[in-house]
């Protein structure tokens, strides 16, 4: 397997862009891409594009022909695949854009993610059929619930309370202000959260991500291309994806989700580095409570114990190990099949020093995207 | 909701509390599964009834959901067995806590409008100590 490099990177702004189409999306995210690796668009072998639900929230299939297509890809005839895995979609089209490149095969491609939800009314109901259709959301178990079974579980097993998870959402409101592409660029308090409205008890609506809309794109090149393409080339080190039960009653243990442990291993063992060595990540906090459970799935924090990291601050950009210094889901915005490039977008930025007001100093940075309720997991870990 | 005949195919299931048993591996599994998760091609995958008595593992009350009846409870619930089942309790939210026993019952789940089918399905209530 050879070394892979991300060589540029793009992403538009997240939120309800009602001026904006499927298309418009894609093609900003895309064109940013290629000015900051500062390619023409021939150079690119193939494209990988995540995206979870076109079919639903748009009625349109075959996008990744269509992607190519408005990319002027098409001109090329380069082959280009969509991958579905739910709110994990994005990590995955890291992942194969990821092998392509490392097995040989390619030398240059762009993975990217994309996701048009409020042209509908329910993007809510088309997101939960990440679980499972017949067995969860038949009898009203929407991601939600599904969310809160797990946050109060936790709550009564560990004593983690209302306000550690709320907690989350202060400190990703607090890193979203300084993000120029964030969906919520203000801050929130305490109360705010605890004052909002239960949506499935424990969980707020300010314990929620909110979905939207957006794209982002990453181009991906060999270390030996990348090196004659950009000055800071950011490495992936390693891309790992595990899978799980899709629906919460089939797993052993409803508080760790197997798929991020199963993959964080593998990912610091192709790596070489350990949980310790991670000094920025953006992880998942579709629901604030998951934000939590990563930190100890992950091995920031032992299982149990996730709740001590937000309240000593540790994963405030300052701390010990910054998260979501982009905001995260939950005021960046959750443009679902966007997530999981927009991830590795912040956490290169990160990397080169280009973060700005909100930059931490690292070397090394992981990324968590995941699917549903951690049916589908991808970690991937960078360095400069 | 649900198209009709993805309702009609699994209506057994819905009506009745029943799961799988793996002969191989004697484990039980919710819901129904045409394969041993265990086993695979080794395992001797059987239905049986379930006992339809456990207890909350854990519970939210629901606020914001499509087609039903808000707020309504959500459980994940063991069973006698050892399986786990997330299932709608019919009961008040104030009536519900962490380790409570609980009971199947049949009860209906939604219709669509007034002259469509109506969806019926297993939820659980409080058993009276």
């Amino acid at each position: 397997m050879r070394r892979v490099a991300v060589v540029g990177v793009g992403c538009t702004r997240f939120g309800e862009l009602w001026d904006k189409s499927f298309r418009d999306l894609f093609i900003e995210a895309g064109i940013e891409a290629l000015e900051d690796a500062d390619l023409e668009g021939k150079e690119i072998e193939a494209l990988y594009v995540g995206n979870m639900s076109a079919g639903r929230f748009i009625g349109q299939e075959h996008i990744a022909a269509l992607i190519a297509d408005y990319s002027g890809l098409a001109e090329f005839n380069i082959p280009a695949t969509r991958v579905e895995a739910a709110d994990a979609s994005g990590g995955l089209a890291l992942r194969h854009a990821y092998i392509a490149v490392a097995s040989g095969l390619h030398n240059v491609v762009i993975a990217g993610g994309v996701e048009k939800v409020s042209d509908v009314g329910d993007a809510m109901g088309i997101l939960s059929c990440a679980a499972d259709q017949e067995w969860e959301n038949f009898i009203g178990a929407n991601l939600p619930a599904l969310f809160a079974l797990i946050a109060r579980l936790h709550m009564k097993e560990f004593g983690t309370t209302e306000e550690d998870l709320a907690l989350v959402a202060v400190k990703n409101h607090k890193n979203a202000v300084n993000n120029p592409k964030a969906q919520y660029r203000r801050e929130i308090s305490l109360e705010d959260v605890l004052n909002s409205p239960y949506i499935a008890e424990p969980l707020k609506l300010l314990d929620s991500s909110p979905i939207c809309d957006g794209a982002s794109a990453v181009i991906l090149a060999s270390e030996e291309v990348a090196k004659k393409i950009t000055d800071t080339p950011v490495y992936i080190d390693a891309c790992c994806q595990a899978s799980d039960y899709i629906a919460l009653h089939s797993r052993r243990d409803v508080l760790t989700m197997t798929s991020v442990v199963k993959a964080s291993r593998e990912a610091y063992k192709i790596s070489g580095y350990s949980p310790k060595d991670i000094q920025i990540a953006e992880v998942h906090d579709v629901f604030t409570i998951a934000e939590i459970i990563a930190y100890e799935d992950l091995g920031f924090a032992k299982k149990g114990e996730g709740a001590k990291l937000i309240r000593e601050g540790e994963t405030e950009i300052g701390g010990k190990i910054p998260v979501n210094t982009s905001g995260g889901l939950k005021a960046c915005g959750h443009a679902v099949g966007a997530t999981g490039i927009r991830q590795v977008v912040e956490v290169v930025t990160q990397l080169r020093g280009e973060a700005g007001k909100r930059q931490v100093d690292a070397e090394v940075g992981l990324t968590l995207n995941i699917g549903g309720t951690g049916a589908t997991a991808i970690v991937t870990i960078f360095s400069r | 909701m649900f198209l009709i005949p993805r309702f009609w195919r699994k209506i057994r299931y819905r009506y009745n509390l029943i799961g799988s048993y793996c002969e191989n591996c004697k484990n039980y599994f919710y819901p129904p599964r045409n394969l041993c998760p265990i086993c695979r091609r080794k395992g001797k995958i059987r239905e049986v009834p379930l006992s339809g008595t456990g207890r909350v593992l854990s519970f939210t009350v629901v606020y914001e959901g499509e087609n039903e009846k808000k707020p309504y409870v959500i459980a994940l619930i063991e069973l006698d067995e050892g399986v786990k089942i997330v299932s709608q309790l019919a009961c008040k939210p104030e009536e519900v806590e962490i380790g409570m026993r609980v009971k199947s019952v049949f009860r209906k789940y939604g219709e669509d409008g007034e002259e469509g089918i109506v969806y019926y399905g297993t939820k659980f209530i409080p058993v009276n100590p």
